[in-house]
């Protein structure tokens, strides 16, 4: 008798010891969950913010004001257009 | 001596004084026990919320406010998180070296912070909203205690005065105060949710408990603008508005097939970037939210109508000699005198007399249903803030006179986008689809407001105009068939119309053989170098529309030859 209540003590505190270590590492995969949601949120604000600079920086009338004055492009006159049409295009 | 047999000490005490202690202190157990039960079992409500409060927290998630792209997807409007620093005036402690620093990294002058932290009355004072995240880092950095800072979100139009009008902008809030931002503000801002957490003594949240509402960020929205058009829009336009130091101008352009605005575009605009400065006249919306009276642009409606109830043909010949037309006291006059001219050169040559002789044929309420049915006195229905009606009044109380003139457009407005919106019933062989401010995927559904033939007449006429020998032939773009009408109409100023203001405009489609797209073009007050439609508004029409068919990449339906203008002196001038 005395040999089965022993045998159940060391089995509740394995069983004790296994519930705070489990709900330590919940916590803890917890925490870092949160740091990556967070991280989520950062690469998220981030994106919005490179996209605002990618569309500044690709805004029409700078493109345009480049190809004009560093690169010389120009818009081609019409009569200098030649319209190849395609045979059997679908319109 | 035997104590216990002392009679003084024999006294014996009464049974029952004994049963009544036990019975007090039996109560008093029975007390503790039955308090007990009810703070643990029947009201544990309140001692439980008590000690959740220690650990546990409500968090807000805030919203993202959904961005605005155009219809090939670029951005054309982005909200990204910012600082506010704030203060409670009491509690701020730091010397005067902090605070000049402060002020410095705020942009603001220390006298203005001081006078912000004066009021010590107060919990709460903004020192400065919208602070951009690396500036808010310095801030914290100085560490001054009762100075704190909140997260909050800034709008940023990474095409600046490009879309202003349109776009509308936010205030300090992120929330829309003007254009799409106001008209769409339900969609675009999204619902903020909350979530209980279970916090450590660190603050650090260490359980989620339950999520008490769910964010719902704000939608994107998908106008229907085309960057590429409406850039190229505003440039021609404001090349246009200062070549001729014009007060100010618009360009409609309309994708015939959907009813879809591709470019609004308005001058003089403005940065909404730069919030300080967001006044006065620049505001205006010179295409959804003003109106004007048309002039001329008005007459192949008038022409339709009468097509349309047989009264004339394209060739039938009015009589337009010498010039001049007396209805009661006033008199219509013609800028080129013809003796005769055939319905189509009355568009041609944009004659008041011709479409005045052809109006008054016809009955009031007629020419008003069609006004009418053309959306002239009713707003377009985008769910713009603002946007215009324009004045039509009812047909009862026409005079002659006021009916000749309505027939070349005066004494009634509307705003450039229904001019525009008017127009696409020629490109669409009769039919008129509602317009859209977003993307539209499937063709809506047309309403037909006059015969295909009608039409098809009415937009011979029109390219008619559009020729060396019509009022218009600045608006020709090489390669492509063109239809359109000038239009110029003095300004009404004070009740009457001013002598030298005016405003000059075309509204026009091409390709004309199956038209993709009507445009209008608006210049109000141009001051140097002329001021008819044809000389002023048509070239905006001619670049615009010659760029937008090569973007869209819209296959030539015209000859390929250089362009004939009229030589000097030649060109026909329309009647004002």
């Amino acid at each position: 008798m005395t040999r089965l209540n022993l045998f159940l003590l060391a089995v509740l505190i394995a069983c004790a010891l296994g519930l705070v270590t489990s709900q330590h590492q919940a916590r803890k995969l917890f925490g870092e969950l949160e740091r990556e949601e967070e991280r989520s949120r950062q690469l998220g604000v981030e994106y919005g913010q490179l996209q605002l600079e990618a569309g500044t920086w690709a805004e029409r009338a700078r493109v345009e004001r480049i190809a004009a004055r560093q690169l010389r492009m120009r818009v081609p006159e019409a009569k200098r257009l030649q319209i190849v049409r395609q045979e059997g295009a679908v319109k | 001596m035997n104590f216990a047999a002392s009679p003084v000490l024999a006294l014996t005490l009464p049974v029952w004084r004994s049963r009544f202690l036990l019975l007090v202190l039996l109560a008093g157990f029975a007390l503790l026990l039955g308090r007990s039960v009810y703070l643990q079992g029947l009201n544990n409500d309140f001692l439980r919320a008590k000690g959740e409060s220690r650990f546990s927290r409500v968090i807000e998630i805030p919203a993202n406010r959904g961005r605005i792209l155009d219809r090939n997807g670029e951005v054309l409007a982005v909200s990204t998180p910012v600082k506010s620093v704030w203060a409670i005036p009491g509690e701020v402690q730091g010397n005067r070296q902090e605070l000049v620093r402060l002020a410095a990294l705020l942009e603001m002058s220390a006298a203005e912070v001081d006078k912000r932290l004066a009021d010590t009355d107060r919990d709460f004072v903004f020192l400065k909203r919208q602070v951009s995240p690396d500036v808010a880092e310095r801030v914290a950095g100085l560490k001054i205690s009762g100075v704190f800072q909140n997260r909050e979100y800034r709008r940023y139009y990474p095409s600046g005065e490009v879309m202003a009008h349109v776009l509308g902008f936010t205030g300090a809030d992120d929330v829309g105060q003007e254009g799409v931002e106001l008209a769409f503000q339900e969609g675009l801002a999204g619902k903020p949710g909350s979530r209980r957490v279970i916090k450590d003594r660190l603050g650090q949240t260490v359980e989620d408990v339950e999520s008490i509402k769910a964010v719902r960020d704000g939608r994107d929205l998908m106008l229907a603008l085309d960057a590429r058009v409406q850039n190229l829009a505003l440039r021609e336009l404001r090349a246009a508005v200062e070549r001729h130091r014009a007060k100010a101008g618009g360009v409609v352009v309309l994708d015939t097939a959907t009813g879809e605005l591709l470019a609004l575009a308005n001058y003089p605009t403005y940065n909404p970037n730069k919030r300080n400065r967001l006044a006065g006249a620049p505001l205006r919306n010179r295409t959804l939210t003003d109106t004007f009276e048309p002039g001329s642009t008005l007459k192949p409606f008038t022409i339709a109508l009468a097509l349309e109830a047989g009264r004339v043909r394209p060739d039938t010949v009015i009589q337009t000699a010498p010039g001049s037309l007396s209805i009661g006291a006033a008199t219509i006059r013609d800028a080129h005198v013809e003796h005769t001219l055939t319905v189509a050169e009355v568009i041609q040559k944009s004659s008041n007399i011709g479409a005045a002789r052809i109006a008054l044929a016809l009955p009031a309420q007629s020419m008003w249903e069609m006004f009418q049915s053309l959306g002239f006195g009713t707003a377009p229905g985008l769910g713009f803030p603002g946007e215009a009606s324009g004045k039509l009044r009812p047909y009862r109380g026409w005079k002659p006179i006021e009916q000749a003139t309505m027939s070349y457009g005066h004494g009634i407005s509307v705003s450039l986008v229904q001019l525009a919106h008017a127009y696409s019933v020629f490109a669409r062989d009769g039919e008129l689809v509602p317009l859209s401010l977003l993307r539209v995927d499937l063709p809506p559904a047309g309403r037909r407001v006059m015969t295909p033939a009608t039409a098809h007449a009415v937009r011979a006429m029109l390219e008619l105009a559009v020729n060396r020998n019509g009022t218009a032939p600045r608006a020709q773009i090489m390669g492509y068939r063109v239809a359109g009408k000038t239009g110029t109409a003095h300004k009404q100023e004070n009740g009457s119309y001013a002598a030298d203001k005016y405003v000059s405009s075309f509204v026009g489609f091409a390709p004309a053989s199956r038209p993709r797209l009507v445009i209008a073009v608006m210049i109000d007050e141009p001051s140097v170098g002329g001021y008819h439609g044809g000389t002023v508004a048509a070239p905006v029409f001619a670049q615009v529309m010659a760029g937008v068919l090569r973007a869209l990449d819209v296959p030539p339906d015209g000859p390929i030859r250089p362009i004939e203008l009229p030589s000097e002196g030649e060109e026909v001038k329309e009647s004002i």
